[in-house]
């Protein structure tokens, strides 16, 4: 039981990580430019088969995944450049409309360039197997390649911390965030902060397409689900704020993942069994959906809202 | 954007589009193109379903992204009902626009007390809810959907033959616009019209501002719902998929093609929807890669739709 | 003593570090025009808002009509008979003058429901005509069927108060009815605010002083968020301590 509670909990604050390099650049993207981009999704599915490609080609996942999120970056710098850049002025149906467009076009470009079925992407050789450690005199075991993404994800999350909170550009982007006009009107090249933000936010998302790739398999439609709990984290974070998309990664990704693990045995110690069995799976994919809601009625504007 | 009003030659235009399409399956038959009375089916009842987005879209202005909620709940209504017994459209149909309705208060309820991208982002969240909610129900038949026994009888009559289900798709249709008419000339709809120029000053004028969009709301999501039992229907299934996200997003880009705020935006942008669909399908099968680009085109060259390209609105 | 129809109790209101209102105590009286004046940034349109009800305090109340309404939102103190016009002018551009009043007759409690979902507007007679009377009261009832957006911007402040009528309130709170009208435009809104107040409660949030000494009964003074005086014209012009807030201002 111990051992299940501790790799469920680290899934979860996994899970929760990856969330929060998904979330991280949306949130920026929403709460600076006002700009609702449904293709985020898109750019991680992109990215994860960039990283899948460059893996094959080089024979090295390291090297894949920095050339796939490089490369992820530069589509998502010319995306910028030719459509969002128009984008940003328009209304928010221009904006859902132009991005579901973006949407259809890259799931079926996909399809065309590397087929309909999923890629397979393999972990470095050395993090294929679980590790052993031991904790208040058990032994545990937890797969090395998950922990290797557990530390990515703090580290990353980390940095960014620091480059949102310690630096100038950091600085624009908060301001941009609380208050655009006021942004432009001290002077920043708010074009310039805006093309950043979004290359920053592709490679991002890119980066944990690449490392959850090995994890799930890495096929057309995978960018859209995760869209959706990345919106999930920024309702219940709060549009635009960084710290708001950590806790609420955390959250979504912890209750999700033991939510479903321990659930429908909580409820088969509750309920008749064939009501557990019915019931438990229904609620336990539900249930972030429930605490949003739940969060939603009594903090309208999520839990740390960028505007005052 | 303006305030609806009934062009002078409104009525007869829709008499005229009345009379053809109650002829047109005797038309398909007499040239033997029976296989069209399904399609022209799934426009009518994708035609609702787009009119009912751009009651709460273009009319009241809350932007929905999980329209396709309430179109998939109403099909699991048809089809739940169908399972208990009653296979009368008749009773089955309103219970399907209740249930839809239902979950579309629900949700408005908690989501109307936000604006802008997070309305956007809370109304598609909660179809995906519904969504997995309908997959992981075991009950429900999960992600294979709950199937049909056979389509129901309006007032009696089996619909089990094309023509008859393109009719009830038809009444179903006609009736709604006929509704939708009515009200958007009518205090509600002056009222609702009136909350998405400007909310602040009707509420200044002592509406309950808040009271008006959720009932709204809640309509679209009541016709929706009976858009979904009538493709229940004629696919035969109450399929998860119909809840998916994307349904959403295809609802949304009729409206948006055929005119947000238009009477028949939502009828305009599912015939040219579904036809570019048709004969596009027919000469490849990448053909949504040719569909994103015409929307990009759309958004930035017709920004106020195909409707707004060939008319001015009247007001 | 006449029947207080606004009573404001110990209104406090924090805006982050600042105190955009102190404890205000402020009443108007039923029958008169009452006028708010201070210099910018006194805190005036905060006061408003704290009364209409599109925001709530921190502390204290707000009574209309012997009523504690401070936990009503703005649309159920309009019900209560407590209207109000915008600094901005603010109708709706794309119906006509006509049809933006009989928006505003309609939103009325006993104007009927508004559920209606069949009936057309244009055959409720009874919302037009009470319209056209509002209209009349303004002075534009020979604009009824121009579009709200081509009136010249007097006329449209107009319609305002045409709008605000029609929810036939017991206080019409005006919120800078001359602001950015020509001195001929001035004039015909201070006759035209004459001529209202005949018939209801007027609070007046103004700066140009000519209108409120010709105005107002009574004015009371808001500086940084306090309440310094209230009073007859001629006191408050008398009062050292308003003089020393407006210094520089010609009162």
């Amino acid at each position: 039981m111990t051992q299940l509670l501790l790799e469920q909990a680290l899934n979860g604050l996994q899970f929760g990580l990856m969330l929060f390099l998904l979330a991280a650049g949306l949130t920026l993207v929403f709460g600076i430019m006002d700009c609702i981009n449904l293709a985020h999704g898109s750019l991680y599915m992109v990215g994860a088969y960039f990283v899948a490609a460059a893996t094959q080609a080089a024979d090295s996942f390291w090297i894949g995944l920095g050339v796939g999120v490089a490369g992820a970056a530069l589509l998502g710098l010319l995306l910028e450049l030719s459509l969002f850049r128009q984008l940003y002025k328009r209304d928010h149906l221009s904006q859902v409309l132009a991005t579901f467009a973006l949407i259809l076009i890259a799931n079926e470009a996909v399809r065309v360039i590397w087929g309909a079925q999923p890629v397979m992407l393999n972990p470095p050789d050395a993090l294929a197997g679980p590790v052993e450690f031991s904790l208040l005199g058990d032994t545990f075991f937890y797969p090395a390649y998950r922990l290797v993404i557990i530390a990515f994800g703090i580290g990353v999350a980390g940095l960014l911390y620091l480059l949102v909170a310690k630096t100038r550009v950091g600085m624009w982007v908060r301001a941009g965030a609380s208050n655009r006009e006021m942004t432009e009107a001290l002077g920043i090249n708010v074009q310039a902060l805006f093309t950043a933000v979004f290359v920053f936010g592709t490679a991002l998302c890119a980066l944990a397409g690449g490392l959850l790739g090995p994890l799930l398999a890495v096929q057309v439609g995978m960018g859209e689900s995760v869209l959706i709990l990345a919106f999930v984290v920024i309702i219940i974070g709060g549009i635009g704020s960084i710290r708001g998309a950590l806790v609420g990664s955390l959250i979504v990704g912890s209750v999700d993942t033991l939510g479903r693990a321990l659930l429908p045995t909580l409820l088969r110690a509750l309920l008749p069994a064939d009501a557990a069995s019915t019931l438990g799976p229904a609620l336990a994919s539900i249930l972030i959906y429930l605490l949003m809601a739940g969060i939603l009625f009594f903090k309208p504007q999520g839990l740390f809202p960028a505007r005052a | 954007m303006a305030f609806y009003r009934a062009a002078p030659y409104q009525q007869p235009v829709a008499i005229a589009l009345v009379l053809i399409l109650a002829a047109l399956p005797f038309v398909l038959t007499a040239f033997g193109q029976e296989f069209y009375i399904g399609f022209a089916t799934r426009v009518l009842i994708f035609a609702l379903a787009a009119s009912s987005l751009n009651l709460v879209l273009g009319f009241g202005g809350m932007f929905s992204l999980g329209h396709a909620a309430f179109f998939g709940i109403g099909a699991y209504a048809a089809a739940i009902c169908q399972q208990a017994g009653v296979n009368e459209a008749l009773i089955a149909f309103p219970l399907a626009m209740l249930a839809a309705g239902s979950f579309a208060l629900a949700v408005g309820a908690i989501s109307l007390r936000t604006r802008g991208v997070y309305f956007i982002m809370i109304t598609l969240a909660f179809a995906q809810m519904a969504y997995y909610l309908f997959i992981s129900a075991r009950s429900l038949g999960g992600d294979d959907g709950l199937p049909l026994a056979g389509r129901m009888t309006l007032a009696g009559v089996p619909l089990t033959d094309d023509t008859s289900l393109y009719f009830a798709a038809f009444f179903g249709l006609t009736l709604a616009m006929l509704f939708f008419g009515r009200l958007a000339d009518a205090r509600f709809g002056r009222v609702i019209q009136a909350i998405r120029e400007n909310e602040t000053r009707m509420e200044a004028l002592g509406y309950p501002v808040f009271t008006y969009r959720l009932v709204c709301f809640a309509l679209g999501g009541a016709l929706a719902g009976l858009a979904g039992a009538l493709l229940a229907n004629l696919t035969g299934l109450a399929s998860p998929n119909l809840l998916v996200w994307t349904q959403s997003g295809t609802l949304l880009v009729m409206v948006i093609i055929g005119g947000v705020g238009y009477l028949y935006g939502g009828v305009v942008g599912a015939l040219i929807l579904l036809c570019l669909e048709e004969v596009l399908v027919g000469f490849t099968s990448h053909w949504h890669i040719v569909l994103g680009l015409i929307l990009l085109g759309v958004v930035l060259f017709a920004p106020k739709g195909v409707a707004a390209l060939f008319g001015k609105r009247h007001g | 003593m006449a029947e207080q129809l606004l009573e404001v109790r110990q209104l406090s209101r924090r805006f982050a570090a600042v105190d955009a209102l102190k404890a205000v105590d402020f009443s108007v009286e039923a029958g008169e025009v009452h006028a708010l004046i201070g210099p910018n940034g006194a805190g005036k349109t905060t006061f408003i808002h704290h009364v209409s009800g599109a925001l709530n305090p921190d502390s204290g109340s707000v009574h209309f009509a012997g009523a504690d309404v401070t936990a009503l939102s703005m649309h159920q103190r309009v019900t209560a008979g407590m209207a109000r016009s915008y600094q901005i002018t603010n109708v709706f551009p794309s119906l006509s003058v006509l049809d933006n009043v009989a928006l505003a007759v309609q939103g009325r409690a006993d104007a009927g429901s508004s559920f209606r979902f069949w009936k057309p507007v244009q055959a409720e007679q009874r919302l037009f005509e009470e319209a056209r009377a509002c209209l009349d009261q303004v002075g534009l009832g020979a604009r009824n069927e121009t579009l709200a957006s081509s009136l010249a911007h007097g006329e449209q402040r107009a319609l305002e108060l045409a709008m605000a009528l029609a929810t036939r309130p017991r206080m019409l709170l005006l919120d800078e009815p001359m602001a950015g009208a020509g001195p001929e435009e001035s004039a015909r809104m201070v006759e035209l605010i004459e001529h209202l107040a005949r018939h209801v409660t007027i609070l007046l949030v103004e700066h140009d002083m000519a209108a409120v000494f010709r105005l107002a009964d009574r004015i009371s003074v808001l500086v940084n968020g306090q309440l310094i005086c209230t009073g007859e014209p001629e006191a408050v012009r008398a009062n050292p301590e308003v003089r020393r807030a407006y210094l520089g201002d010609h009162l």
